[in-house]
C-alpha cells in the first residue's frame, strides 16, 4: 500500500493533513478574514473634519470589537517588540542602562491619557488624507498603557539570567544575537506573558479615553468599544452600557481562550524553576494544534527561519583572536557621561521650578499636593478594606483544592474586565441616592484590581506546605493566635505581590474613577486623579504635566518606600 | 615531554576591595596542561582553583601574567576548549538534542549535520531515547551526561569540568567518572587533554595523572603529585589509599602560616587576623567529628580519609570543621591525622559546652572578640552589622566579607556573646553579658 502512494505527486499525497487540520480550518480562516476585513477598515481615507458614523445598535457591536480588538493587539505588538529592544540595550550598554531604566521608572507611573492630545498632531501629519493617522494615535496611546511594565519586567529578565547559564553561553560561543533567542528572551518569557496579560486588562481600562481623540478643538470617535461605550455614556443610553458589558464580557472570553491560555500553556517549558507549587496550565487549543500537521508545519517554518538567523548571525573569531580581546574600559568617556547626564538632570530641575514660578504658582503645588494626599488616602484605606475582605476568602479558598483553581480562574477573568464599564451604574446609584461622591466614587478605584489581591491569596493559600498545615492542627492552634502565626505570615509574600499590582492599577485607575460622567451629570471627588482629568477635559497643559508630574512622585515614592521594603521583607524573611 | 596545550605563565588576578585597593584571588600561577594527561585542582574553598579554571576556559581575563593556548595568547573563549558546568547549566526550555547542539548551532553548522554528529555523542554518552525530553524530565545524573555531551560534541581539545561530579549522589557521581574514564582510555573521544577541578580527594586521586594542590590567601599552587598508577584503578588498593593519605596531609598540613609540613603544629600558631576569612563550619558538624573523634574506634586520634568516611562529609566540608576546630583549640593535626587536644577532650565531656565554646571564640577569633569589644564600649550595647560588613570588605570580597560575617554570628549566638536580630540585621549584647560587664 505505502508503496504505491508514492507514484503520487507529492502534493495530493501529503495535501491531506490531518483529521485536527480540517476541524481547525475554519477558525484559522475566520481569523485570517477577520483581520484582513478590520485592517482594510483602519486603513480608510479620511479628512479632517469628517465624522465617523457611530450608532449604539447592538448589531454594529462585534464589528466594534473587532475593531478595537485589532487595535489592542497591534499596541500588544509593538509593546512586545519594544520590550526586547528595550532589555536587549539596557542589558549590553552600560551607558543606555543609566538613562533608559530611570526614564522607563518615570514612565511606568504616568498616566497614559497626557500623552494622547501631544501625539495625535504629529501621527495625522504622518498619514494625509487617511485614517491611518488616527488609528495610529489611538493605538500609540494603548502601546502607552501595555508597554512599560512589559519593558521592565524583560529587562529584569535579562538582568536575572543565571551566572552558570550565562557562562555556558559564553563557553559554546553563543554571539549576541543567539544569546537573546536562545537564553535571554525564553529566561524572560514567564515575566513577560504575565505582565502581557496585565497590560491588556489595563490597555482595556483606557480604550474609551484613546478611541475619543480631541483634535482642533474636535472629537474623533473611531469606531469601537471605547466609543460606543463614550457614545453611550454621553447620551445616558443604560441599555447600550449593558450590551457593551456583555460583549466585553465575550471578547474577555475569546482572547483567554484563544490567545493568552494557549501562549500560557506553551511558555511553561520556559518555567526555570521547577517549583512544584505552580500549577501547569493547560490549554485546549493548544493541544489541538500541537496535534494538527499542517499548522504544525508552518509553526516550523518559522522556526526554521529563526535557525536560519541564529547560523548567519554568528561570532566570526575565536578566542586567541584580537577581537575576542576586551579592553579595559576607559573612565573617561563613563565619566562625561555620567557628567552630562547630571547637566540635563540639573536643567530639568531648573526649568521645573521656572515653570512652577511662571505658569502655575507654588500655592497651585500645594494643593495638588494636598490632593494627592486624598488620592493615596483612598488607595490605602481601599486596599486595606479590600484586603480585610479578600485575604481570609482567598485562604478558605485555597485550602480548598476543589474549589481553588476553578475560582482563580474566575478570578483572573474578573480581574482582565475593564472595570470601568460597570461606572455609569455607580453613577446612577450616587445621584439617586444623593451619596457624598468623596466617598462613594472610592470604591470604583479598586472595583478591577482587587482580583489580583483574591487570587493572589488563593494561590499563596493553596501552596502552603501540607506538613506546615498538620503541624499547626497538632499544635492547635485556634483563632487568632492562628492568623497571627501560621496563616497570614503564610500567605504574606504572595499577599504583597497582589497588594503591589492592585495599588499600582488603582492608581492608575484614579484618573478614570474620580471623575465619572453619565449623560449631562458629571461626578467628582477629590483627589489627583479627578485633577487631572478636569485639566484634561479643559485643555490646561501646564496643569496636566503638573498633576502627572506629582502623582508620578506619590507612586514612585509610594513604590520606594512601602512596596519594595515589604516585598524584601517578604523575599528574606516570609519563604518556605 | 608531550606538546603543551595551555600555558598560564604567573598568572594572577585581582578583586577591588572597598578601600579600592587590590586583593588577590590568585597569585602567580605557573602551570602547562600537556597533551595525553588529566590534572585534577584541588584546594580548599577561597583557594581560586575555580577562578583559575575560568581563566583557562577564557571566561574571565587574567590581570597579571600570560595565558597562552597552543602558544597564541587567550582573550575569550575558544573552539577548542568546552567546559562541563557543576550545576549542568542545561538551558531548560531546549530538548536534549538541542541542548546538546546548541555550540554547533553556534557555529552555524547546517541541521543534517548537527543531527548527526549530536546522534553519535548521544549514543556514546548513553541518553539514546531521551533525546525529546527536556532536561527537567531527567535525573541530576542524566542531566550530567546532558552537560558532558554537549561539550564534548564540540570535539574539544581540552576538556574543562568544574566540580562536575559534586552535585550527583555518590553512586551516580563514580559511575559517570568512570565512564568518562573509559571514553579517555578507549580514545572514542578527541579530546587531548583533561581540567578537573574537585573537592572530592578520592575522586582526583582516581582520575588525574597529576594534582594540584591550591593554598588560599592569596589562591597560589601550593604543591603538585604526580600519579603514575594505571587505570583503571582501585579505590580499595593500598597505593590509591595511601595517596589519598598524602593529598590530605597535603592539603592540611603545610598552609603557608602553620610553618612547614611535618612536625608537631600546635594549636597556638594558628593565628588569624581580624580581616580574615573564617572557616565555614557547622557548629553540629564540630561537635559531631569532636565526639566521633573521642569515642571508639578513634580514641582521640583519626586517619583523615577514615574519619572522613565516619561522617560522610564531603572533603570540602571536612576540612572546613577541621580547620575551625583547630583554630578554636580542640583539636591538632599531625601526619595528615587528626588528634583531640586535651581541651578538645574535656569539651566532648562538658556540660557547660556553649560557655566554653564562647571562650574558645574571644581567645582565637579576632572578629568576634572585636564585635563583643565593640558592644562592650557601645551604651545601648547594639551595633549594626553593616558597620562590621564595611570592615570586612577591606580585606574580603563582598560575598566572602558577608560570609564572614555570618559565621561569626552564628558561633558567637551559640557561644551566648552576643544575640542578633535578622529583622534589624543589628548585633546586641546579650543579657548575661551585660551583667558580667557591670
Amino acid at each position: 500500500m505505502n508503496k504505491k502512494r508514492q507514484f503520487f505527486p507529492r502534493q495530493v499525497v501529503e495535501a491531506g493533513g490531518n483529521r485536527w487540520d480540517w476541524a481547525l480550518l475554519p477558525i484559522v480562516l475566520a481569523v485570517f478574514v477577520l483581520m484582513a476585513y478590520g485592517s482594510q477598515q483602519m486603513a480608510r481615507p479620511y479628512e479632517l473634519g469628517q465624522t465617523l458614523p457611530m450608532t449604539l445598535d447592538p448589531s454594529y457591536l462585534p464589528y466594534y470589537l473587532l475593531r478595537t480588538t485589532l487595535r489592542m493587539f497591534i499596541a500588544m505588538g509593538a509593546s512586545v517588540i519594544f520590550s526586547c529592544v528595550f532589555a536587549a540595550l539596557t542589558t549590553k550598554y552600560r551607558v543606555a542602562e543609566k538613562v533608559m531604566v530611570p526614564m522607563l521608572d518615570i514612565l511606568q507611573s504616568i498616566p497614559i491619557l497626557g500623552f494622547l492630545s501631544i501625539t495625535v498632531t504629529a501621527f495625522i501629519a504622518l498619514f494625509p488624507g487617511n485614517l491611518l493617522g488616527v488609528e495610529c494615535a489611538a493605538i500609540f496611546a494603548i502601546f502607552t498603557s501595555q508597554a512599560w511594565n512589559m519593558a521592565f519586567s524583560a529587562y529584569q529578565g535579562f538582568r536575572s539570567v543565571p551566572a552558570e547559564l550565562s557562562e555556558a553561553a559564553q563557553v559554546f560561543q553563543l554571539s549576541g544575537w543567539q544569546r537573546f533567542w536562545r537564553l535571554e528572551l525564553p529566561f524572560a518569557m514567564p515575566g513577560l506573558l504575565w505582565n502581557m496579560m496585565m497590560s491588556m486588562s489595563g490597555g482595556w481600562f483606557f480604550v474609551v479615553a484613546s478611541e475619543a481623540i480631541m483634535v482642533s478643538n474636535q472629537t474623533i470617535k473611531l469606531p469601537g468599544m471605547g466609543s460606543y461605550i463614550a457614545l453611550a455614556i454621553e447620551q445616558s443610553d443604560l441599555g447600550a452600557i449593558g450590551w457593551a458589558i456583555f460583549a466585553m464580557l465575550i471578547a474577555v472570553l475569546l482572547y483567554d481562550q484563544l490567545f493568552f491560555r494557549p501562549l500560557l500553556a506553551w511558555a511553561d517549558k520556559f518555567r526555570f524553576e521547577e517549583t512544584g507549587g505552580d500549577t501547569a496550565q493547560s490549554s485546549w487549543l493548544l493541544t489541538w494544534l500541537r496535534r494538527t500537521e499542517r499548522t504544525q508545519q508552518i509553526v516550523a517554518w518559522f522556526a526554521h527561519q529563526l535557525e536560519r538567523s541564529i547560523a548567519v548571525f554568528r561570532l566570526s573569531h575565536d578566542g586567541t583572536s584580537i577581537r575576542a580581546r576586551k579592553d579595559q574600559p576607559s573612565l573617561v568617556p563613563q565619566r562625561v557621561w555620567d557628567a552630562v547626564i547630571a547637566a540635563v538632570v540639573f536643567y530639568a530641575l531648573w526649568s521645573l521650578v521656572h515653570f512652577i514660578r511662571t505658569e502655575v504658582g507654588w500655592s497651585e503645588v500645594g494643593h495638588v499636593v494636598l490632593l494627592g494626599v486624598y488620592t493615596m488616602l483612598r488607595v490605602v484605606l481601599l486596599l486595606a478594606l479590600a484586603a480585610l475582605i479578600w485575604v481570609p476568602v482567598g485562604i478558605w479558598i485555597g485550602m480548598n483544592p476543589r474549589w481553588a483553581s476553578r475560582t482563580q480562574a474566575v478570578a483572573q477573568f474578573l480581574a482582565a474586565f475593564p472595570a470601568n464599564l460597570v461606572f455609569p451604574v455607580a453613577v446612577i446609584i450616587i445621584v439617586r441616592y444623593h451619596l457624598n461622591p468623596d466617598i462613594w466614587l472610592s470604591p470604583l478605584m479598586i472595583l478591577g484590581t482587587q482580583w489580583y489581591l483574591l487570587f493572589n491569596v488563593i494561590a499563596g493559600a493553596s501552596t502552603i506546605p501540607t506538613e506546615l498545615r498538620h503541624a499547626a492542627k497538632n499544635f492547635g492552634l485556634t483563632g487568632w493566635l492562628k492568623w497571627r502565626r501560621y496563616l497570614l505570615p503564610a500567605i504574606f509574600p504572595s499577599f504583597v505581590t497582589g497588594a503591589i499590582t492592585a495599588s499600582g492599577g488603582s492608581w492608575n485607575a484614579a484618573i478614570v474613577a474620580e471623575f465619572v460622567s453619565w449623560g449631562p451629570t458629571t461626578l467628582k471627588a477629590h483627589g489627583i486623579g479627578s485633577y487631572i482629568q478636569e485639566m484634561t477635559v479643559a485643555g490646561d497643559f501646564p496643569r496636566i504635566a503638573l498633576g502627572i508630574g506629582i502623582m508620578c512622585i506619590f507612586v514612585m515614592g509610594f513604590n520606594h518606600f512601602v512596596w519594595r521594603r515589604l516585598y524584601t521583607m517578604a523575599e528574606s524573611r516570609l519563604h518556605f | 615531554m608531550s606538546t603543551p596545550i595551555v600555558e598560564l605563565k604567573a598568572v594572577g588576578k585581582h578583586f577591588r576591595a572597598a578601600d579600592g585597593s587590590a586583593r588577590a584571588v590568585l597569585q602567580g600561577v605557573d602551570f602547562t596542561l600537556r597533551e595525553g594527561e588529566i590534572v585534577a585542582l584541588l584546594g580548599q574553598s577561597g583557594s581560586g582553583k575555580s577562578t583559575m579554571l575560568r581563566i583557562m576556559a577564557g571566561l574571565i581575563q587574567a590581570d597579571e601574567g600570560q595565558v597562552l593556548y597552543r602558544g597564541m595568547p587567550l582573550y575569550g573563549t575558544a573552539r577548542g576548549i568546552r567546559m562541563v558546568f557543576q550545576s549542568f547549566a542545561l538551558f531548560p526550555w531546549l530538548t536534549v538534542q538541542k541542548n546538546v547542539e546548541l555550540g554547533l548551532e553556534a557555529q552555524g553548522m547546517p541541521a543534517e549535520e548537527r543531527a548527526r554528529r549530536a546522534e553519535k555523542v548521544i549514543d556514546l554518552i548513553g541518553l539514546s531515547g531521551f533525546e525529546g525530553a527536556l532536561p527537567r524530565e531527567l535525573s541530576g545524573g542524566m542531566r550530567q551526561r546532558v552537560g558532558i555531551a554537549r561539550a564534548l560534541v564540540m570535539e574539544p581539545e581540552v576538556l574543562l569540568m568544574d566540580e562536575a561530579f559534586s552535585a550527583l549522589d555518590v553512586l551516580t557521581g563514580e559511575r559517570l567518572r568512570e565512564e568518562i574514564l573509559e571514553l579517555w582510555q578507549s580514545g572514542q573521544i578527541p579530546t587531548k587533554a583533561i581540567l578537573v577541578v574537585s573537592h572530592n580527594i578520592e575522586e582526583a586521586v582516581m582520575m588525574a595523572d597529576r594534582v594540584l594542590i591550591f593554598a588560599s590567601d592569596p589562591g597560589r599552587v601550593r604543591a603538585e603529585l604526580p600519579i603514575s598508577l594505571s587505570q583503571p584503578r582501585k579505590a580499595e588498593s593500598a597505593e590509591v589509599r595511601q595517596l589519598i593519605d598524602k593529598v590530605y596531609e597535603l592539603m592540611t598540613a603545610s598552609s603557608g602560616r602553620r610553618g612547614s609540613g611535618g612536625g608537631l603544629i600546635s594549636e597556638r600558631e594558628v593565628k588569624l587576623q581580624l580581616g580574615d576569612r573564617l572557616p565555614q563550619a557547622d557548629i553540629a558538624h564540630m561537635e559531631g567529628i569532636l565526639e566521633t573523634l573521642a569515642e571508639e574506634p578513634f580514641n582521640g586520634r583519626a586517619d583523615l580519609p577514615k574519619i572522613a568516611e565516619e561522617t560522610e562529609l564531603t572533603d570540602a566540608e571536612l576540612l572546613e570543621v577541621l580547620n575551625a576546630l583547630i583554630l578554636l583549640g580542640f583539636a591538632y593535626l599531625t601526619n595528615g591525622d587528626i588528634l583531640l587536644t586535651e581541651l578538645g577532650a574535656r569539651y566532648v565531656k562538658s556540660e557547660e559546652r556553649q560557655e566554653m565554646f564562647g571562650k574558645q571564640l574571644l581567645e582565637h577569633v579576632p572578629l568576634i572578640a572585636y564585635i563583643c569589644h565593640g558592644l562592650e564600649q557601645d551604651k545601648s550595647g547594639d551595633l549594626p552589622e553593616d558597620l562590621f560588613l564595611k570592615l570586612l570588605r577591606f580585606t574580603l570580597s563582598e560575598d566572602e566579607a558577608e560570609r564572614a560575617l555570618r559565621m561569626a554570628i552564628e558561633w558567637g549566638r551559640y557561644g551566648d556573646l552576643f544575640e542578633y536580630n535578622f529583622n534589624t540585621g543589628v548585633i546586641q549584647r546579650s543579657e548575661e553579658d551585660e551583667q558580667e560587664a557591670d
